[in-house]
Formats: structure tokens, sequence, C-alpha cells
């Protein structure tokens, strides 16, 4: 399915108009004085053995969503009156909201603060938040036990200000919005100028070239408020992703129930959201057979020990706070989970991260964005899974073999589409272009 | 009055936890739309014979599943601590403490009605509701089955129809709302029950009867009513022969769990003051701020990064 051939692409996303027709090739972009396309499509084959492998476990995620939607939540889960939540919330959603934090990360970084470098990461980033808000969307569906009534906290009626679980449902729902319409240029890109539906279809291909036309038009105008709307929706509810349990001071273990549970998981956003960016960034020119971005990644690298320091610091002037350093002395899944979290999560990754050296190798990179992306998820997992200890339980929560699955199927299609839309779409940064040539 | 509630709220956003906590307290104060004369609930904890009568009236009342009333009067459930579930809303567990040698303490259990509800302030969609005469309600129509009211509750009660594919409740006590709201009856559990155990009136008047109690008979009664001012209060009242938390309670502040929320979201979301000024302060930013790719600072050393780095591949 895809060829060799290279798409034009505009140079960032706030100049749409920029957008050349695929045919036109990097000549005429030359000759009409626009900067080098800044983005291309992949051009390996789509399946591999890897490929395969992905889609089955999919595929059989699928069908415990089937056996979900049919037999109901009893049958596939192990949550229960003490445990109402498990890891499709823990992990589909919480960690899934957080390692989409490069979303608006980037955008900060290359759109508000115009470090133009950066802006060949912003459209795999932007990729990743779409489909990963996507899918955390998908995932609160699987969960709701009426989930066809999702619709209800969109009525004004039934607002309910008070829930913190109602920001962060208002918050998604706007912040997809946004990052649908900070997409839809980059589809315009693809297909403005040559629309051509087979058959009968083609009758519609005057009316999709105009469609097109218009929301590219209007889109550039407004992309600006987009932008910004994207970062403030994105504070706003990683934010209060972290207020959600708050409200369970008597079931939420100490070590991580806080008053400020809401900052921390703010900051921990900003260090995360970037660290997807290099730990993904490097996945995919691996699976691309491309050489690493070192260039760009590295630089950009160096901020995340900083923003750790800040999550890490409001972590310990939180514990001297509340002297819930105490339950540290004690030896139990908990404490080691902490532990791990902290450890492996932020100290060692600092370490390497802070060093200019290990910076630049790629193994040494990778290894610590990927340590920085572990940590941050067992944080949340700890916080909505690991550190949830009821004062009436009958025993811990351990997922059931569905539950895993569907999680696991849910990243497998989510992997899988991306794939599919970096072959679709030019996303990553053009291979043979330079980008600041 | 207003702007010292703010004020804290702002110093409780920048300061941390102290602060926060400061100003949860008083932006608890006022927040009710409560009737003086709401109903409430005592349980005598200490009169209660564990007769079991009131889980086949809860039972019968809400069309759960139950056997005959006489299969209820059986001290073999007793002896494991149970806990309301999808198909009950109330049960009694039994509490033998052979070190006191006092006769076994049976305590019921079901939802306490709190005054200002957890349950309530975390529903997305207010499918939960707190009535001003008292009972918590919920509304199985509006619901969108999030369970975020089972992970708010500090009495950890309400249940979940997790077998049930299409429309599963959330399930708890309604304190009879349509007998009680409707036709001022008492609730089912309280009809029945032989000993008086349970009194249904105004939480007032049950406040006053407990101190009463307490005051003719101390010996026989601990001097604290539980849910007088445990998680903000409750509409349910617990009188014991002991603190509430050796029978069943886990042990709760004196302020409901929903303060610190509520305040965090209401200081941060107030007229949308917190994402209007990130807007602003954003937009500013993007305007005064030019291409850093040949400016000063990061850009400075990232050019040096690049140079090094191009340096080693040559090496390399």
């Amino acid at each position: 399915m895809p060829s060799r051939q290279h798409v034009d692409g505009s140079a960032a996303l706030t100049m749409p108009k920029g957008a050349m027709p695929a045919g036109a090739g990097r000549k005429a972009a030359a000759h009409h004085e626009r900067p080098a396309p800044l983005f291309g499509r992949a051009a390996v084959p789509f399946f591999t053995p890897g490929v395969i492998g992905i889609t089955a476990l999919a595929a059989a995620g699928l069908a415990v969503l089937a056996a979900r939607l049919v037999f109901g939540l009893g049958a596939v889960t192990n949550l229960n009156d003490q445990y109402p939540w498990g890891i499709w919330i823990g992990v589909d959603v919480a960690t899934g909201v957080a390692l989409a934090a490069g979303g608006f990360t980037t955008a900060f970084i290359a759109h508000v603060l115009h470090h133009e470098r950066y802006h060949v990461l912003v459209r795999p980033a932007l990729l990743t938040a779409t489909l990963g808000y996507t899918f955390v969307a998908l995932g609160v569906c699987v969960d709701l036990g009426r989930y066809y009534n999702i619709w209800h906290v969109l009525m004004p009626s039934m607002w309910q200000g008070n829930s913190a679980l109602f920001e962060v449902g208002m918050c998604v729902c706007c912040y997809l919005t946004v990052l649908y319409c900070e997409f839809m240029p980059i589809v315009c890109e693809r297909f403005r100028g040559h629309v051509n539906l087979p058959g009968l279809l083609r009758v519609f291909n005057g009316a999709l070239e105009v469609l097109l036309r218009v929301i590219d038009n209007t889109l550039g105008r407004v992309m600006n408020f987009f932008i910004i709307m994207g970062v403030v929706l994105s504070c706003a509810h990683q934010s209060s992703l972290g207020t959600l349990m708050a409200i369970a001071p008597s079931k939420l273990h100490p070590l991580w129930h806080t008053a400020i549970l809401p900052l921390q998981f703010l900051l921990s956003a900003f260090a995360v959201g970037l660290s997807m960016v290099v730990f993904e960034s490097m996945l995919a020119s691996r699976a691309l057979k491309r050489a690493p971005e070192m260039p760009v990644l590295s630089p950009l690298a160096r901020i995340i020990p900083f923003l750790l320091t800040v999550y890490f610091g409001s972590k310990v002037v939180d514990m001297a706070n509340r002297g819930s350093w105490v339950y540290l002395q004690e030896f139990s899944l908990r404490t080691v989970s902490w532990g791990v979290e902290n450890i492996v999560g932020i100290f060692i990754p600092m370490a390497i991260l802070l060093s200019h050296r290990l910076r630049r190798r790629p193994a040494w990179l990778f290894s610590a964005a990927a340590m920085v992306v572990f940590g941050v998820a067992l944080n949340r997992i700890n916080v909505f899974v690991i550190g949830y200890t009821p004062p009436f339980s009958e025993g811990p929560y351990i997922p059931a073999w569905t539950e895993v699955l569907l999680t696991a199927g849910f990243i497998a299609l989510l992997v899988l589409i991306y794939r599919l839309f970096i072959f679709l779409f030019p996303i990553l940064p053009d291979e043979e272009g330079a980008p600041h040539a | 009055m207003v702007t010292r509630r703010e004020f804290l709220k702002f110093t409780g956003a920048a300061a941390g936890t102290a602060a926060l906590t400061s100003a949860a307290a008083v932006a608890s104060t006022g927040h009710s739309n409560l009737d003086p004369a709401r109903f409430g609930v005592l349980t005598d904890v200490t009169t209660c014979i564990g007769c079991r009568s009131c889980e086949w009236a809860c039972a019968e009342e809400h069309k759960l599943p139950h056997g005959a009333l006489d299969t209820y009067n059986d001290g073999e459930v007793l002896q494991t601590k149970r806990r309301p579930n999808a198909e009950a809303y109330t049960v009694v567990n039994r509490y033998l403490e052979p070190a006191r040698g006092d006769e076994p303490l049976d305590v019921k259990v079901q939802c306490m009605h709190c005054e200002h509800p957890a349950c309530v302030s975390a529903c997305i969609v207010g499918a939960l509701q707190k009535s001003p005469m008292g009972p918590v309600t919920y509304d199985a129509w509006k619901c969108i089955g999030c369970r975020y009211c089972m992970v708010a509750c500090p009495y950890q009660i309400p249940a979940y129809e997790y077998e049930n594919a299409l429309t599963p409740r959330v399930m708890k006590c309604t304190m009879c709302s349509e007998r009680t709201l409707e036709q001022g009856r008492p609730p089912a559990c309280v009809e029945i029950c032989p000993v008086e155990a349970l009194l249904f009136g105004s939480r007032e008047e049950l406040l006053k009867i407990a101190h009463e109690r307490i005051d003719q008979n101390p010996g026989r009664y601990h001097p604290e009513v539980h849910g007088e001012h445990a998680v903000g209060g409750t509409s349910w009242l617990l009188l014991g022969d002991r603190p509430a938390t050796e029978f069943g309670i886990p042990k709760l502040a004196n302020e409901s769990p929903a303060v610190l929320t509520e305040t965090i979201q209401h200081g941060i979301f107030r007229g949308f003051s917190g994402p209007l000024m990130l807007f602003t302060l954003l937009t500013v930013l993007m305007k005064s701020s030019t291409d850093k790719r040949h400016g000063k600072g990061w850009s400075e050393q990232d050019e040096e990064d690049n140079r090094n780095q191009d340096g080693e591949d040559h090496h390399a």
C-alpha cells in the first residue's frame, strides 16, 4: 500500500495554508519558497510478524469487550463491592490520560514558546494524544455499568459541579474535540487537492474538496485558540484526575493520599508527557528502521530532570508535612510499590538525564524515558488500584485475566491504529528531508 | 465572609495542605440546604436482640430476594461478619467480646445517610441526592454506572449489580424514602423492630433522646452518639455501649471527605478564574515569544548539544 512517494507538508500546524498537493513534490515546494516539508508518510511494509501478533492481541481484547457487553461486568472482571474500580480505570483511564500528556506539553513548547526545532515532534505527539484520549473515552465506556447513559454528563440539567469526575469528564470531552480539530489540518493536507473517491462515490469529490478547503482555512485562522485551549484543558483535567481519589481519605493509603494529589498529578503529567514523546519517537524510529531523532530528543530530554525534581519535591515536602514517611518503615506490597515508583521512576532516570554524555546515547536516553513512563504509570496504578485499601475487604483485588486481556487488547489496537495513521498521513518527520535545512 | 473564604481558598491553592485544610473548614459551613425538621433514625445498639426481622422487612419492602420471616431468626448467620450487598440493603452483625463478659452486641448495618454525603458530592450526574428531609436517594435512570459513589463512601455502603449486563443499579438503603418522604411513615425496618432498637423521628429529637439516655444511664452507654459529628454528621445515629469503631464503623474524621475535594474544585474553578488566568498567560506567552531557533538560552544550549552530537557521530 505505501510507496516511497513523498507528501508535502506544511511547516507547522499553525500554517495549514502551506499545504501542497501531493504530486507537486519537493521541487515545487522549493520553487514556491516554502520551507522544506517537515512531515512525510512511513515507507516500509505495513505487516510484519510483530504487527500480526499485535493484531491477534487486539482481536482477543475485542472478544472480551463483546463478552462484557453480553454477560456484564461481573462475568469478566474481579470487581466487587469492596473494589469498585480495577485496572480498567487505573490503567486504561488514569494511566492513559497521563501518558497522553505528550500532546499538550509539546504543543506548549513548540507552539506557545515557539521553539521551532521541536515542531518535528508535535505531530507524533498529537497523534498519540488523539488516539490515547479516544481510547481513554472507550475505556471509560467499557467500565461504565450504564455506558449508554454517558451523554447524561453533557446535559446541563444533570451537571454536578461538586464532582471531580464531572470536571474530568467535561474536560476530556472538550479536549478530545480540540485534539480532533488540531488533527484535521493533517487530514486536509493529505487529501486536499486530490480527493479521488472510486466508482459512484466520485460525484462527491467536488463537495469533499470544498469541505476540506473550508475546514482547512477555518481551522487555520483559529488554530492558536485550539492550541491554547488544549493546554488549559489538559492542565485542568490532569490535576482533577488526582482530585478524584482525594475524596477517599479512609481508603487510599496515606503514602499517596494527600490534599495536593491534584498538584502532584499535574507535575508528573509534565514530566511524563515529554518522556513519552522521547519514548515513542525512538520506538517508532526503530519500528520503521530509521535513525533516532537524537538532535531533537536529547535537548528535549534535558528539561525532564527539572520537571522530575519539582514533582519529587512536592512529594517530599508533602510527606514531611503529613509525617506519612512512617508508613515506609513497614515492608509490604505498598511500600515496595512506592519505592519502585520513586527510585526506578524518578531517581535513576533523573541521574541519567542529568548527564550530558548519557543523554546523547540512544540506549541510555531510551531507558531513562521508559523509566519515567513506567514510574508515572505505576504512580497512577498505585493511587487507583494498589494503594486502595478499603476498611472492609475480603482479600486484595487481583484483576481477572479477561480484564488484563481487554486492557492489553486496547493498547494493541491503539498501537495498530497509530501504525496505520503514520502510513496514511504525514505524521513523522520527513525521512529524507533535513528538518532545519 | 465570602471574601475571607475566597482568600483562604486562594492561599490554600498556593500554599498547600495546611492552608487548604483551613479553607476547607470555612467552606464546609453554610453548605447545606437541609430542613431543620429533617428525619433521622436512631439505632440503640444495646437494645438489639439480633432477630434480623429488619433484614426481612427491608427485603420485602424493596422487593429484594428473601425467604419467609421465620427463617431469619437464625443465629448461625450471625457467626460471620457480613456487609450490605446488591441483594440486601441492611444486615445485622454480632460482636462477641468474652473479655467484657457482656451480652453479645448486635449491630444493624446500612447507609448512614450523611448530612454532607461524599457519594452525592462524587456523583457525576446527580443520580444520588441528599433530600433536605434526610434520606440520600438514588435515581437509576440518571446513573451512568461509574461507581465513583462506592469509592467515595466512607462507610463503604453502596453495592453494585455487577451480574446485570444491561441495567445494573447502585444498591443501598433509601431510608424507605417513598414511605418516609411521601407518607410520613417510618422505614420498614423501624416499623417491624420488636424491641424498639430503632427509632424514627426528627434528627434533632433523636439526638436529644440519645443524650438523655446517656445521661440517665451512663454505665450502659458510651458517651458519644456516632453520627452526631462524624463525617460532618449523619441522619442515621448510633448509640452503643462502646466506641462505634469497636462495632464495625471505620475510624472517621469529623469532616465530610467531600469538603476537601469540593474546596479544591471550587477553589480552582470558581468563575473559571483558574483556567481563564492560565489562558491569558498562555496567550501572552504565545504572542510575545518568537522563534527561539537562533535565540538565547535554551536554544544556544541546543545548538551546542547538536555540535557535540555531530562531533561524536563523526568520530563513530
